[in-house]
């Protein structure tokens, strides 16, 4: 990479744009790396044996990794020259290794005041939502 | 602290819920404990190592120079990963039992709401973080729901509000973070449907003998040359050689020859621990009439009552729909007289 990437503007989006689709496989490995990185230690999220003591058919992704995942889902489209100025995740479904998890996102709301653009995240997997997220961002 | 299910507070008049409740709402508005201190400045390192798992490659996060030609004038932490500054150390939270927080928990664990599940992280940035930055967190119990009932079980959703401050005190952004702290609902057995047990391979020679059973009707195979009786069904009299056969009918009484029970492998269609019994038929009047052993499952039988010897007698049951076979059931002094 050379040059910034490219931003949106914000007179170039329109509600019901719709972001391209990410795909995440659920790896064991990426499950336990990520919580890891965001300095999760419970075991929830890496031994399987006291998951399923507590009652959890596996160990689950962390919810720090989960908004990560919007993060970077929603910047992938816009670009870099933006500013996120809420995320805010409502959880579900649980993120088990072995799944996917397919990202998908629309954008349903512009103010022209503070030229910000809300965009509809969710994130489903075999079991159903794992989550519904609503981002602002604040574009150029 | 451990809370065993004998410890458990449960409230049942009006007044103690009202009074559980009111507890509950005055930790709301409380400071959880001490501010804390991130341990760690804003750095380059943990940006890079969870940008790189996520595979987010925005290049404001670790490309130095092009994030000095972005809005952002250099490296910026990613907004969503404002929680990982603070998180706790890998021994865990210093725990007093004095603190707000922890004396909401154990107010919450007396009633077993024991379990915990995430439910909302809504967080809000005021500007984005740059290496250097040294972040510290104060936590307010925002609110406590009352009693919910959800799928998982019944509790209350508790919400925490999280404000970051950067080192000259300046609010750099906030979450609101909801948890709902529940006993879990005691889990429904899982109810799958039996599969029905393995049809009998049945043949030329034997189908007659399972169609008579559909029938009600317990039949051994006499000889039609030199009337000797004989079990299982076969095409040829092992006695004379003769093919001619006829239905000889047979007592529904009996008594234990041998028996085993089986506890492994299990097969759904059965239950377990699952009797096997070799039967001996009380005589016919011919030839081998005496020596007519059939193998069946007991059925109303303790395992305690099968005894080599003790008198059976035998029912015809419906195992599914399509089919009835014989079970011996152990006549004791209980069952004696009992009409089938």
């Amino acid at each position: 990479m050379t040059t910034l990437p490219a931003t949106r503007e914000f007179t170039s989006v329109q509600i019901a744009d719709e972001l391209p689709e990410l795909q995440i496989p659920l790896t064991r490995t990426l499950i336990v790396a990520t919580a890891i990185a965001t300095r999760d230690y419970q075991v929830v999220h890496h031994d399987p044996t006291v998951a399923a003591e507590r009652g959890s058919q596996d160990i689950i992704m962390n919810i720090l990794t989960s908004n990560a995942f919007v993060g970077r889902f929603v910047t992938d489209w816009i670009g870099p020259n933006c500013f996120i100025r809420s995320v805010k995740v409502r959880l579900g479904a649980p993120n088990y290794p072995g799944d996917t998890m397919i990202i998908s996102g629309s954008v349903t709301e512009k103010n022209e005041q503070t030229k910000t653009v809300t965009i509809a995240v969710k994130g489903s997997n075999s079991m159903g939502d794992h989550m519904n997220a609503t981002v602002e961002v604040v574009l150029p | 602290m451990s809370t065993t299910a004998a410890d458990i507070i449960v409230d049942t008049t009006p007044q103690e819920k009202e009074s559980f409740n009111a507890q509950l709402q005055a930790f709301v508005g409380l400071e959880i404990g001490e501010p804390v201190l991130a341990p760690d400045e804003v750095n380059a390192a943990m940006i890079r190592h969870l940008v790189e798992t996520v595979g987010d490659d925005n290049p404001i996060y670790t490309n130095t120079e092009l994030a000095a030609t972005s809005i952002h004038g250099g490296i910026v932490a990613p907004p969503t990963m404002l929680q990982a500054w603070v998180m706790m150390s890998f021994k865990g939270p210093k725990l007093t039992g004095e603190s707000p927080y922890e004396k909401m928990n154990q107010l919450l664990f007396s009633r077993g709401f024991t379990s915990v599940l995430g439910t909302n992280s809504e967080q809000t940035y005021e500007r984005y973080l740059r290496p250097g930055d040294q972040l510290t967190m104060r936590t307010v119990i925002d609110s406590i729901s009352n009693e919910k009932s959800t799928g998982l079980g019944t509790g209350h959703f508790v919400g925490t509000r999280q404000d970051y401050y950067d080192a000259n005190k300046q609010l750099v952004g906030s979450m609101l973070f909801r948890i709902f702290r529940f006993k879990p609902a005691a889990k429904a057995p899982i109810s799958k449907p039996r599969p029905a047990r393995p049809r009998p391979a049945t043949t030329h020679d034997n189908q007659w003998w399972f169609e008579a059973l559909n029938e009600g009707v317990l039949y051994a195979q006499g000889c039609g040359q030199c009337s000797q009786v004989r079990f299982p069904t076969g095409p040829m009299c092992p006695s004379c050689h003769s093919l001619k056969w006829t239905k000889v009918e047979m007592p529904l009484s009996g008594s234990i020859h041998s028996f085993v029970v089986a506890h492994y492998p299990q097969v759904p269609s059965f239950d377990y621990p699952l009797p096997i019994l070799l039967v001996d038929l009380d005589p016919v009047d011919a030839p081998g009439g005496d020596k007519i052993r059939m193998v069946m499952n007991s059925a109303d039988t303790d395992l305690e009552s099968l005894v080599i010897g003790a008198r059976v007698r035998i029912d015809i049951r419906s195992t599914d729909p399509d089919m009835k076979l014989p079970f011996a059931i152990v006549e004791t002094s209980s069952s004696n007289g009992a009409s089938a």
